[in-house]
């Protein structure tokens, strides 16, 4: 999982030219099996070496979220449990929580670097 | 200066189980992945039903495992088609290597692959492969709560297996208990219970899975 999001990112990275990766920002639903800790264990273990090489990982949680198919009201839930909390409906589906992306990250340029930094 | 990527971290993965998907949904043919704990009876529950269903579809297995060609031994000694890979450590399969034992299949000769997943309840999750359904087999001796430590799989079955119904009078296992466990992550999926040992259920499960085989197979003529 680790190693996907480096070689996205690396790619994206090196497609714009970056020379450094400084910081990613990825959305971990909370009804994924990912435990972030666990992610940021792995990203300092993979990134020595790459542009991503003392990045920083930020790990954005969402809660698990579902509408009934029934009486149609959404509402929160653990992982645990995923019952209409209104009508007790079995038949629910989830709208949020499962979510595993990679939002954005925040590089260095080659060559804009110095200027970007004198216009600052 | 910042890129917006927003995009699925699983996408390459994604992207070829789609592929996987597209390939057999041409062919005709259902593929079913089996999820579960090592030693809850996937080779097991897979014999026993290929072993029902009888000459009706045309089969065959792809097994995946850590390491080892054991469960692929197994599946050809009954004499049906099999495909062991081998996953070099991963504790899952992932989408392009079921794209690799699909080239080794004669497809547009098959109604129905097996998959059989590595024995894990955790990480084959986030992992498409392009299957037609996914099932989770739980057991009776891993016992009643296992919806409870492991909800995301309970979650994202269409069916599930409670195999070694058998061996209920031997270990304390509450099936209201774990039948309520399931429903609470899933209202949808059939519970069935078997026992690919004695063949107890295995007549119902599999019809319910030929009723899908035979869906797909229609669709595509």
């Amino acid at each position: 999982m680790t190693q996907e999001i480096l070689n996205a990112i690396t790619q994206a990275a090196e497609g714009a030219g970056a020379t450094r990766i400084n910081s990613v920002r990825v959305t971990i639903g909370e009804l994924t099996e990912i435990v972030p800790d666990a992610l940021q264990f792995a990203w300092e273990a993979l990134t020595p070496g790459t542009l991503a090489e003392g990045s920083v990982l930020e790990v954005v949680e969402t809660g698990g979220r579902s509408i009934c198919l029934d009486c149609t009201k959404e509402f929160s839930h653990d992982r645990f449990e995923r019952r209409c909390t209104s009508c007790g409906s079995y038949a629910t589906k989830v709208i949020s929580g499962d979510e595993l992306l990679i939002d954005d990250i925040d590089v260095d340029l080659a060559e804009d670097a110095s200027d970007g930094e004198a216009e600052g | 200066m910042e890129i917006d990527l927003s995009r699925p971290i699983l996408e390459r993965n994604d992207t070829l189980a789609a592929a996987n998907r597209v390939r057999l949904a041409a062919t005709g043919t259902f593929a079913l992945d089996v999820l579960a704990s090592p030693g809850a009876g996937k080779t097991t529950t897979i014999l026993a039903t290929l072993a029902f269903l009888g000459d009706r579809f045309r089969v065959a297995v792809i097994e995946g495992d850590i390491a080892s060609r054991v469960d692929a031994e197994k599946v050809k000694a009954s004499g049906i088609m099999a495909v062991q890979i081998n996953t070099g450590g991963a504790c899952h399969l992932e989408a392009d290597m079921v794209s690799r034992a699909l080239d080794a299949l004669p497809l547009e000769e098959l109604d129905l692959v097996v998959l059989e997943n590595v024995g894990n309840l955790v990480c084959p999750i986030e992992f498409d492969l392009g299957q037609s359904a996914r099932i989770v087999i739980a057991s009776v001796p891993e016992g009643d709560d296992k919806p409870l430590k492991y909800p995301s799989i309970f979650a994202i079955a269409d069916a599930v297996l409670l195999n070694k119904v058998d061996a209920a009078p031997v270990f304390d296992f509450d099936e209201t208990a774990f039948t309520q466990g399931v429903r609470n992550l899933n209202g949808a999926a059939p519970i069935f219970r078997v026992s690919a040992k004695t063949g107890e259920g295995i007549g119902e499960w599999a019809e319910w899975l030929a009723e899908r085989v035979k869906a797909v197979r229609a669709a595509s003529l």
